[in-house]
């Protein structure tokens, strides 16, 4: 009986086989399509992969940092499609005083890691906060930033201490540091838990919440953009540091990187940034010394 | 000040980087779909051939590309080429030979089934019309499964241009990101653009989807049974 199926018999089927499998490796051995600045920063030519001294990068003449590109007003891109705001402005600073072109990488949260793990950028400079979990993957240099929590609440109602909120409706959102304070420090506080940011913030806004805890970052930026509310306080609870990262292993640009602190530190260039990138956001409610930290000490 | 939004479409450099943002996916995906067509081809030739081995092989990469998420590859191939083996490719590249793996997995299956649609006794008959083996792959099969596979191509290659929106993770920008850009930078002075931002986005992607579609229509006329 003559079969149905057509074509390809034993031989020609591993021929295929090893030509689908040879395509496959010459494309992964090509380089880029096609060079495209603008759009895609990651692509050009990334030759030394892995961590490099603050020598070898001065030799190669440009550091790859890895930010935010839609996290304002921390790192974002602005309608130029320039890189903008408070890690960007110690990004640049950083290639000035290593004398090298900055070439910024676009990180998402989740791959911050896996881009230092894998030696694809040199320096992640997208608002890290510092963890334990995390300086098991990566090194942290000191921090540049800290955030605490903060709190919400109408400004003829204001909730001006977090003994003051015993008693009061707790906003929070659910799974954020806000959350987890309140719920081991405060077990006994009346607190009501929402999935999502404008859930929240909806419910102070209806009246079914006396204060909303979150960080204070958040808190400055929402309370700057309604007149009716307050951060009526501005920073309380454990405070996280941010900080710069880099390849586990990579002390001699951790050293560096924490130097180049101390010299900021100085000429107090975080104020400066701070100024130039955050207060439009955040207002003069607080004092930037609150949220900033200058020459590596939180 | 109630502001909608709309007019950020053409602030700046925006709509340029929106437009840029597209060609990136749409570079990513077209060259995918090309590559995908020709080696899918050999895999579904594969995958209908005598040889068994050559089917379970085709089955297992075609199982393992379906159930891996397009994601995890990207990582794989991104991140951890690198770690492990010291091979630097680009996001763009990672991106290409990502959907490439996946285009050729799902291509083979289509062009499998494509064939293995036409029924046996049209083999039958062009042999007792005695057409050799060859006659009967080029006047017979071929035309009658290229025909059907139009359509099943166009559509994975939409799929594949939607599907673009993941490399994002792996540092490269296209159209969604720079949307997620454009909205970000301004959150606090137009709250509400993000609608009209993602708006023009679907509509952007119904425009080129549609063109494609379009495309297809017509060769789909163009070939069909008089």
């Amino acid at each position: 009986m003559s079969s149905r199926r057509p074509a390809a018999p034993g031989r020609g089927a591993w021929a295929v086989l090893a030509l689908v499998l040879s395509f496959v490796l010459a494309l992964a051995g090509c380089a880029s399509p096609g060079p495209d600045p603008a759009a895609t920063a990651s692509n050009a030519p990334t030759d030394i992969v892995g961590a490099r001294t603050p020598d070898q990068i001065k030799q190669a003449g440009t550091i790859r940092l890895g930010v935010f590109s839609d996290k304002a007003p921390f790192g974002y891109v602005d309608s130029s499609g320039n890189y903008a705001g408070y890690d960007i402005e110690y990004g640049n600073r950083i290639g000035q005083d290593l004398g090298v072109t900055v070439q910024y990488v676009p990180v998402e949260a989740a791959s911050r890691v896996e881009f230092l793990e894998s030696g694809k950028v040199d320096v992640i400079l997208a608002n890290f906060t510092v963890t334990p979990e995390r300086a098991q993957k990566v090194d942290f240099a000191n921090p540049y930033m800290k955030v605490s929590l903060g709190a919400v609440s109408p400004k003829d109602a204001p909730v001006t201490s977090e003994d003051a909120m015993a008693g009061k409706k707790i906003i929070v959102v659910k799974g954020t540091t806000a959350d987890t304070y309140l719920t081991t420090k405060h077990p006994d506080f009346q607190v009501t838990k929402f999935e999502q940011y404008t859930e929240a913030t909806n419910a102070l806004a209806d009246g079914r919440g006396d204060v909303w805890v979150t960080d204070n970052t958040e808190a400055l930026a929402y309370t700057k953009q309604n007149d009716k509310f307050v951060t009526s306080i501005s920073s309380f609870g454990s405070a996280d540091t941010i900080a710069a990262a880099v390849q586990k292993g990579n002390a001699p640009l951790r050293d560096w990187l924490n130097e180049e602190l101390v010299t900021l530190g100085k000429e107090q260039f975080f104020h400066k940034a701070y100024d130039k990138t955050l207060k439009p956001v955040y207002g003069t409610e607080v004092s930037p010394d609150e949220l900033v930290v200058e020459g590596g000490k939180a | 000040m109630p502001t909608s939004g709309i007019e950020l479409l053409f602030e700046g450099r925006n709509f340029s980087r929106l437009m840029l943002g597209l060609w990136v996916s749409v570079r990513i995906a077209l060259l995918s779909m090309l590559f995908s067509i020709v080696l899918g081809t050999g895999l579904g030739l594969v995958m209908n051939g005598r040889s068994r081995v050559g089917r379970a092989l085709s089955r297992v990469y075609l199982e393992f590309i379906r159930i891996m998420p397009p994601l995890v590859l990207l990582f794989l191939v991104y991140f951890d080429l690198t770690k492990v083996a010291g091979i630097n490719l680009s996001g763009e590249v990672a991106a290409v030979v990502v959907f490439t793996l996946w285009g050729t997995a799902e291509m083979g299956d289509l062009v499998r089934g494509s064939i293995s649609s036409i029924p046996a006794h049209q083999y039958d008959s062009a042999r007792a019309l005695g057409m050799t083996e060859l006659e009967l792959q080029r006047h017979v099969v071929l035309p009658q499964a290229v025909r059907r596979l139009v359509p099943l191509t166009v559509n994975l290659t939409t799929r594949m241009i939607k599907t673009t929106s993941l490399v994002a993770l792996i540092g490269v920008v296209e159209i969604l990101k720079v949307a997620q850009q454009i909205i970000d930078a301004n959150r606090f002075e137009y709250p509400g653009a993000a609608l009209w931002i993602y708006g023009a986005v679907f509509f952007i992607y119904f425009i080129v989807c549609f063109v494609i579609s379009a495309f297809s229509r017509r060769l789909e006329r163009k070939w069909a049974l008089s």
